[in-house]
């Protein structure tokens, strides 16, 4: 097989890379460009765990492949806030205790900031039904929903 | 595999008729996952959403064409769309997470064969056109005549559907789609109605199409539980004699997700309930 060239953009900076036909875009943030925050649970897209955003859309990174994404905006976790300013979806899951074995964390992360970019406003239904494809096997969710419910308040600068 | 980004209809029909093992990708949602799972394994992989057109919710005489690649996410804020065919983009917006809706295609959707198909039956009720691309040129079909069996369409050798036509509605119309599954989000469809109407001024039914998905090999379109709501304003009666065509018209599997009996009943209750709701958004009084 010969490989790709592709040239786009990963969290603000312009990056190449050289990846096979058939690699999967999170296998190439993985494995390439050693962004290893988006993780695979599935690779079927039905967990949830390698949710990034293309060109401002949330997707599965499991199910695009790295040769669609030539020219496009991709956002990871790793473009979310920073070790000394967390974005506040970050610092109310840690507040909250919203993660055991974290490892849908990243993913929940990407798609709640996602969310409240289009909704600053959600209703505990809509923050459910928008991650209902983050799937989380420790929490039971609900301290997952009211961090984000919790999150979008302080951005809304309410009294979270 | 090869990767090619396609940048005609006509240069994509080229490379699906080459006799490779050919697959086309807009989503993915489906493709990407039989290859993952070892169920497809093409030897070139036709990318179809740099076409011109594909990506476009376009108005035309009235009614709205859908191109290909549009993925449900942007038929779901696309205002005008969703005023005029709310039960089609409703049914399109149950398929998989958010993170699904961002890529899947209404197009794919009716591609994929599957007779659990949100899409579909909606499609169905709404009197869908696909516009298909072939090596002998361009030809236009309604959806209904598309659909062969599991996993198969009637699409020929080489072909693609490269648009679906949602015609003009007159007013006092509304349509509605309604599926069972056993949890409130992420699930494949145990059965599931399409309904469209049209009113007359006095509320009453002038014209009715009622389709169901997940009860046969195919979605399949139920003529005699449309004409049972014909000439009524949605009374008990020809909601109830409604019900009884639709049953009458399941031929379903038994599976774990739903025995035979199961499917059929709710069959007709999720024609009923959705007649009921596109039945309001034509304007009708229940």
């Amino acid at each position: 097989m010969s490989k790709i060239h592709i040239t786009t953009q990963v969290n603000g900076d312009a990056v190449e890379f050289l990846c096979e036909p058939d690699e999967t875009l999170l296998d190439v943030l993985r494995d390439r460009l050693n962004l290893t925050g988006a993780k695979e649970g599935c690779g079927t897209g039905d967990c949830g765990a390698c949710s990034v955003t293309l060109n401002g859309r949330l997707v599965a990174s499991c199910l695009v492949l790295g040769a669609e994404v030539a020219g496009s905006e991709i956002e990871t976790v790793e473009g979310v806030g920073t070790a000394d300013a967390l974005h506040p979806v970050q610092q109310h899951l840690l507040d909250h205790a919203a993660l055991q074995c974290g490892i849908c964390t990243p993913g929940i992360i990407v798609a709640a900031k996602a969310l409240l970019l289009q909704n600053p406003n959600p209703s505990e239904e809509e923050v459910r039904y928008w991650l209902a494809g983050n799937l989380c096997r420790c929490t039971g969710y609900d301290k997952i929903i009211r961090a984000v419910l919790s999150a979008a308040a302080e951005m809304r600068g309410e009294n979270a | 595999m090869r990767y090619v980004v396609a940048k005609d209809s006509r240069e994509a029909v080229a490379l699906l008729n080459t006799g490779e093992n050919a697959r086309l990708l807009a989503g993915g949602t489906d493709v990407l996952v039989q290859m993952k799972l070892g169920n497809k394994a093409p030897s070139l992989l036709v990318d179809i959403k740099a076409i011109i057109g594909f990506s476009d919710i376009s108005a035309e005489n009235g009614g709205f064409r859908i191109g290909a690649a549009v993925s449900g996410a942007e038929m779901g804020e696309h205002a005008g769309l969703k005023a005029m065919w709310p039960g089609v983009v409703e049914a399109v917006e149950l398929i998989g997470s958010t993170q699904v809706q961002g890529r899947a295609t209404m197009v794919g959707n009716l591609c994929n064969g599957s007779p659990a198909a949100d899409a579909v039956p909606a499609m169905l009720a709404a009197g869908a056109v696909a516009r298909i691309e072939g090596p002998s040129g361009t030809r236009d079909m309604q959806v209904a005549d598309l659909l062969e069996g599991p996993g198969k369409t009637k699409l020929g050798k080489a072909e693609l559907i490269s648009s679906v036509y949602l015609p003009a509605r007159p007013e006092r119309s509304g349509d509605a789609y309604l599926r069972f599954i056993p949890r409130t989000e992420m699930d494949i469809a145990v059965a599931s109605a399409g309904v469209n109407l049209v009113l007359d001024e006095n509320g009453c039914v002038l014209e009715a199409t009622v389709a169901l998905g997940a009860v046969a090999p195919t979605a399949v379109m139920v003529p005699n539980a449309g004409a049972a709501l014909v000439g009524s304003p949605l009374e008990e009666q020809a909601l109830e004699a409604c019900a009884a065509a639709c049953e009458a018209a399941c031929n379903p599997i038994d599976d774990k997700r739903g025995t035979v009996e199961f499917r059929t009943k709710i069959a007709g209750v999720m024609a009923t309930r959705a007649a009921k709701i596109a039945y309001t958004r034509a304007g009708g009084q229940l």
